[in-house]
């Protein structure tokens, strides 16, 4: 019996179009997956499924009836949950506050019951497979993968028997990931159907039963995963055949650019040594939380270091200011706190780095200004209707190419990137490839972190893998499998 | 929403303030006859002046999700130096530069503090602005230095071409802070730290630097606005900018400027203290006694923030 149908629904905003004749189907034993790249609709059909949105038109039915969902407050109530890429954890409480959140506990004096809120958390957490942390735990406290399971619990606190995720591994590394889907099966033998998004077409073929196609607001199609594969799931999400996207990889190896010797940051990084040649691509893998992140700042000179340097051009790094001058770009893996001002225009993001370069004694001079950003947003082919647009109106995609675009312009020798494309879709994924590709030929040395192995080794000539701070092997691309990267990654000896 | 709806909503959003203001000069012409005239208004431009070249600095600061408590007892106190070096027998140009230094001095000390020492502003201007107001009693021995020197009188009471001399400083100090925000790196980078220090730090942008400076501008304009209110009264009172604070932290906010940083602009700060300005005036001239006249404005600063909260959901 169906859970959840949706039949013809519309969506528009004003005179856009979103969603167009949405026909979907949820059974109480599926896994399905929502796919499309960013701005296919997925995000709305998945609002208006939690009430954040009312559809233009369309029905919704809930186990064969017609239900009206009024609010997010509504559909809770209905038993649809939704966990959302950003969690709404409050980081200062408690475990069992969070869940409880709004709906505390009482006991008979009218005061918080914490007896019962605690020890029904405890069975809460026990479900989602994170029994061992205590419900008085901060959230600050826990790690990513954590939250996402305490998120899960919250969801399952409201009896719910729809599970909806948007992009839940998308901050898991593979161990995090492989407890997740494994507690997306367990859910879901128990009877909850669930609907998650992703970009990662690996977890499709690993839980879900159906894939479902968005494209440009229109349903594309919906596959059992038996009857179809990556291929064919790639182009029917882009609507065109996509035989590789990553491109081919020229072998050159030139000068050194950077030396990093016996680098240690204070309970972070362990001794590291690095080298990157002129239009090499250095690809940096390991578990989430393994160095990497530290690795880069400390690079960019963020972060005080406690011995060893990290020197270019003959000079040693100790500020960002000065990287920057020496040139070296670092696009971070946290791209709305660390990457762009969300509320400040595109033309703005491009150029912040660039200020001092392009000032006349301070004075910016608005023509070369718009030149720069115009080429930019050309070369990039960032799509934005002006570069005034604030620049949180923007897709994910388009988002990281304003990243890029403002790196590329202070001219870098070394470009450090970190995640290059977390949340961004499957088209923009093939654009920046080629972007990473074109730059290493015209001679920049790049470094590639990256938690998704595929990316790794589709495009470094050399990878590098790091454990707790320390680099635990060195491979080159031909001698580069998923194995030894991971073999190294968990700490093993000898790969 | 169509298309002509949106436009007007953007358009609403843009000029708010200029539209709450407008509105308040008509229901100002209904009260009195008295307010249209070259006069009275050139009053209300002289009299919002000390707020006014406050406001700028406190614009600046708060634009870097910054606050400046310390504004009143600055003044105050380097109101007090300049009517000490004045008296001592220093000729005003040596009086004018050393109060205008004495003010940058007191404000990178508290840029300092914030950006350096990780002090939340909050704190560190409130105690600034007790050790400033301690200070000044230490200088003026608790009375007022009465000053003499007659051509001091001309920075606070003169007039060119009939124009206060306070006015045409605080439009000379606006204009010039407009184009600073809109057309230099330092004033861009003001933006980029108010909306995000993490990724303005990240782009090599030198977030210390930005905040000492926008403080120690803050008081210097501080001082600036010492020099009218002293040349005014022609003494320094030890009590001089009680709660001035507050009048130029409303100003920036009923100019639209946002109090977590990052949007806002010293025009729309004008607007805000000319508005304030503006009640100050009608409700005088109604003749509306000076305790009611505290809570007239306290209302208004409350309905123009609600109302501005309101425009700015219709322009999203």
């Amino acid at each position: 019996m169906s859970l959840l149908t949706l039949k013809d629904v519309h969506k528009s905003f004003g005179p856009v179009q979103v969603l167009e004749g949405i026909d979907f189907e949820l059974n109480r034993d599926e896994i399905v997956a929502l796919l499309g790249e960013n701005g296919a609709g997925k995000s709305t059909l998945m609002k208006i499924i939690a009430g954040v949105h009312s559809p233009s038109s369309g029905k919704l039915l809930l186990e064969g009836k017609e239900v009206a969902i009024q609010s997010p407050k509504h559909s809770q109530q209905l038993g649809i949950s939704i966990i959302h890429q950003e969690f709404n954890l409050l980081r200062d409480m408690s475990i069992a506050e969070n869940i409880f959140l709004g709906r505390m506990k009482k006991n008979r004096f009218g005061t918080v019951d914490w007896k019962r809120m605690f020890s029904e958390t405890e069975v809460l957490l026990k479900r989602v497979g994170i029994g061992h942390l205590s419900p008085k735990q901060l959230v600050m406290e826990c790690s990513i993968a954590e939250q996402q399971l305490i998120e899960i619990a919250k969801a399952l606190s409201f009896d719910a028997n729809i599970l909806i995720m948007d992009e839940p591994s998308a901050t898991l590394n593979n161990e995090e990931t492989d407890n997740l889907m494994q507690l997306m099966k367990e859910l879901n033998e128990q009877h909850i159907g669930i609907i998650f998004i992703t970009h990662r077409l690996e977890e499709v073929f690993r839980v879900a039963d159906k894939a479902v196609v968005l494209r440009d607001g229109h349903l594309i199609g919906e596959r059992r995963v038996t009857d179809t594969d990556k291929d064919e799931i790639i182009s029917m999400m882009v609507g065109r055949e996509l035989k590789d996207i990553y491109p081919e990889r020229n072998i050159q190896s030139g000068d050194n650019l950077l030396d990093v010797s016996s680098l240690s940051v204070k309970g972070k990084l362990h001794d590291v040594n690095l080298t990157l040649r002129k239009g090499e691509i250095l690809g940096v893998a390991g578990l989430m939380g393994s160095g990497q992140t530290a690795l880069s700042k400390a690079m960019f000179g963020l972060l005080s270091i406690e011995s060893g340097e990290v020197r270019i051009n003959g000079t040693s790094v100790r500020s960002p200011q000065q990287a920057i001058s020496e040139g070296i770009a670092l696009l971070t893996d946290d791209r709305k706190s660390e990457g762009l001002v969300l509320e400040l225009s595109v033309a703005e993001n491009i150029l912040m780095p660039n200020y001092r370069t392009i000032s006349n004694r301070g004075y910016l001079p608005k023509k070369k200004m718009k030149t720069i950003v115009n080429q930019w947003i050309k070369e990039l082919s960032i799509k934005t209707s002006t570069p005034e647009v604030e620049v949180r109106t923007l897709s994910g995609g388009n988002q990281q190419k304003v990243v890029l675009g403002k790196w590329l312009e202070t001219k870098p020798q070394v470009l450090i990137l970190n995640e290059p494309t977390r949340g961004v879709d499957v088209g923009a994924k093939s654009e920046i490839y080629k972007l990473i590709k074109n730059l290493a030929d015209e001679g920049m040395g790049i470094i590639l972190i990256s938690s998704e192995m595929p990316e790794i080794l589709g495009l470094s000539h050399r990878v590098l893998v790091m454990n707790e701070g320390r680099i635990t092997g060195e491979l080159d691309i031909h001698e580069a499998t998923q194995e030894k990267i991971f073999a190294y990654a968990v700490g093993g000896e000898n790969g | 929403m169509n298309d002509r709806l949106l436009q007007s909503a953007l358009f609403l959003d843009k000029f708010r303030v200029l539209i709450i203001f407008i509105l308040l000069l008509f229901v100002a012409s209904m009260v009195s006859d008295v307010f249209f005239t070259v006069t009275n208004l050139m009053n209300v431009l002289r009299q919002v002046s000390i707020v006014g070249i406050i406001a700028v600095g406190m614009t600046l600061v708060i634009l870097t999700s910054g606050i400046d408590l310390s504004v009143g007892s600055v003044m105050a106190v380097t109101g007090a130096v300049a009517a000490g070096i004045l008296t001592a027998g220093f000729p005003l140009p040596v009086v004018i530069v050393l109060t205008l230094v004495a003010g940058l001095v007191i404000g990178a000390f508290n840029g300092v503090v914030i950006a350096k020492g990780n002090v939340p502003p909050f704190i560190a201007t409130l105690a600034m602005m007790v050790i400033a107001r301690g200070v000044t009693l230490v200088i003026t021995g608790g009375s007022p230095t009465v000053i003499s020197d007659a051509t001091y009188r001309f920075i606070g009471g003169g007039r060119i071409l009939g124009i206060p001399f306070p006015v045409i400083l605080m439009l000379g100090i606006i204009a010039v802070m407009y184009w600073v925000l809109k057309n230099t790196t330092f004033g861009r980078n003001i933006y980029a730290v108010g909306g995000n220090e993490e990724a303005a730090r990240l782009s090599g942008i030198n977030v210390t630097k930005i905040k000492i400076s926008v403080y120690a501008l803050t008081g210097m304009f501080a001082a600036v606005s010492a020099l009218i209110y002293t040349s005014r009264l022609m003494s320094a009172q030890p009590n001089a900018g009680q709660m001035l604070e507050l009048d130029a932290i409303a100003a920036v906010i009923i100019g639209g400027t946002r109090l977590t940083g990052g949007k806002g602009g010293v025009i729309g700060t004008l607007i805000g203290a000319l508005i304030m300005g503006v009640l100050d005036n009608i409700l005088n001239l109604a003749n509306v006694s000076p305790f009611y006249q505290d809570i007239a404005k306290g209302l208004v600063i409350l309905v123009a923030v609600l109302l501005d909260s309101k425009l700015s959901k219709i322009g999203k």
